[in-house]
């Protein structure tokens, strides 16, 4: 492959853009400088440190590692989607719904496509297994924190009339069917959208890299359209499981609405 | 868990809500009750708590037959409460009804036309007697009724009063009717009961 190394120099020019934006940011009173300054240096910090640790798994190929890296990246997500819930479950449920949702689809996906598609050598090579698990974690949590917010403020929106169809003598599934669906839908969407416009609206982020650094252009595309599956699989899944889960917790085993496990 | 196969019609064991009970109350079938109390003394999370819609300590049963001894909604369409204020989930009135069970609505003074409204240009009165219909439809052996008649004028109350007579003399049915109107106590109901302290009482009107 040839590709062209950046330098510290290289990064340092790129990164006055960013301090140029936060002084004229600054100038117009927007109030989100620092906050700018912050991320700019968050990410950075994150990124590096992540490259370490990657290269530290590449050159110590070994399935613990390999799964300690991936419970770190799956609890993190998780931690992700339960902090963008308005009303999350009470309890370990707040953490768990989307945690086991995302873990059930994101790392069946994976291990279906390191076992029979790419099938590296050993198939939980590091080079192809963590990036395909983080590709496939940050678009799933996407999906299921969508898909989780719009089912549990509908639910509080409805209340009234959840239990209206339960009074009526509607099971709890026929009671929240509805919104059941609404919810998966949303999750979906921007995956949806997503395939939609790869290629003519947006060159996506992994393709573009793959590029960048030297790969031939029908090469990252083939493996941009496996990506492309794999995520919308993957997040469709996981955004099915966790609004199924969510659900479920909402009623009691006498199907009754229970807002009191939503905080 | 009590049963008794013998004992008919709705019976509250210690039943136990956030304001009441426990609360031990025998109704048997065919005879009306009235319930008044207070504002905010806890009449309607009483019926909730008999259609099994909220947590509640204790039991309630019917001919003899435990809430927990059946799946919840199979309850619900046994114990049928009508809220003080009924709740739609359909824009088209007609969406909430089957379509066979139409036949009383002449007697509250509607017509089938009624089926193609939009429930949210219905009246209050409307929406009330539209909501009692939509609830006879399961033929409950219980009807809890918050305040039935509260935004109706005096023909329809009298309408909806001799339709729920009918219903529980031809069904046997067990009603339990909320009411702050002495008068209405009087005509719909064979006893009486008020709410006091964590408890209810008999009482003469």
């Amino acid at each position: 492959m040839n590709f062209i190394s950046l330098s510290p120099l290289d990064l340092g020019i790129a990164s006055l853009l960013v301090v140029v934006l936060a002084l004229l940011s600054f100038r117009l009173a927007l109030g989100i400088s620092r906050k700018l300054l912050f991320a700019a240096l968050r990410t950075t910090v994150q990124l590096l440190l992540i490259g370490l640790v990657l290269k530290l798994l590449f050159a110590n190929v070994h399935l613990g590692w390999v799964a300690l890296m991936s419970a770190v990246m799956l609890l993190a997500a998780g931690r992700i989607v339960m902090e963008r819930q308005e009303r999350r479950f009470v309890g370990w449920w707040g953490y768990g719904v989307g945690t086991l949702s995302m873990f059930l689809s994101s790392f069946t996906v994976t291990l279906i496509t390191l076992l029979i598609i790419i099938s590296p050598d050993p198939w939980y090579q590091p080079q192809y297994a963590i990036p395909l698990l983080g590709m496939m974690l940050g678009n799933t949590m996407n999906g299921v924190a969508l898909g989780l917010e719009r089912l549990t403020s509908s639910v509080y929106q409805q209340r009234r009339v959840i239990e209206a169809r339960l009074l009526q003598g509607q099971t709890w599934c026929e009671a929240i069917a509805q919104i059941r669906r609404d919810s998966m839908r949303v999750g979906m969407l921007p995956m949806l959208n997503a395939m939609a416009a790869a290629g003519l609206v947006s060159l996506p982020g992994m393709m573009t890299g793959q590029i960048l650094a030297g790969a031939e252009p029908m090469e990252a595309v083939k493996y941009q359209i496996l990506i492309m599956f794999l995520i919308a699989s993957g997040t469709g899944f996981g955004t099915m499981g966790a609004v199924h889960f969510g659900a479920r917790r909402l009623f009691d085993e006498r199907e009754r609405l229970r807002l009191d496990r939503i905080g | 868990m009590v049963n008794n196969e013998n004992s008919k019609g709705l019976c509250l064991a210690a039943l136990t809500t956030l304001y009441l009970g426990p609360i031990d109350w025998q109704i048997n079938c065919g005879e009306c009750v009235s319930l008044a109390g207070a504002s905010g003394s806890g009449k309607s999370l009483l019926l909730r708590a008999i259609a099994d819609l909220d947590p509640h300590e204790g039991e309630v049963l019917l001919n003899g037959r435990s809430a927990m001894s059946m799946a919840g909604h199979l309850w619900r369409r046994r114990v049928g409460l009508l809220p003080a204020e009924p709740f739609w989930w359909s824009e088209r009135v007609g969406d909430h009804f089957s379509g066979d069970e139409l036949q009383y609505l002449e007697s509250l003074g509607l017509t089938e036309e009624a089926m193609e409204w939009e429930v949210s240009r219905c009246s209050t009165g409307e929406r009330q007697r539209l909501a009692l219909l939509r609830l006879l439809q399961n033929r409950p052996e219980v009807l809890l009724l918050d305040e039935p008649t509260a935004a109706l004028d005096p023909q329809s109350v009298e309408a909806v009063e001799a339709l729920i007579a009918n219903y529980r003399r031809q069904q046997q049915a067990v009603v339990i009717w909320v009411s702050h109107d002495p008068q209405q106590r009087q005509r719909v109901a064979q006893h009486h009961f008020c709410i006091e302290g964590r408890g209810i009482k008999e009482v003469e009107l």
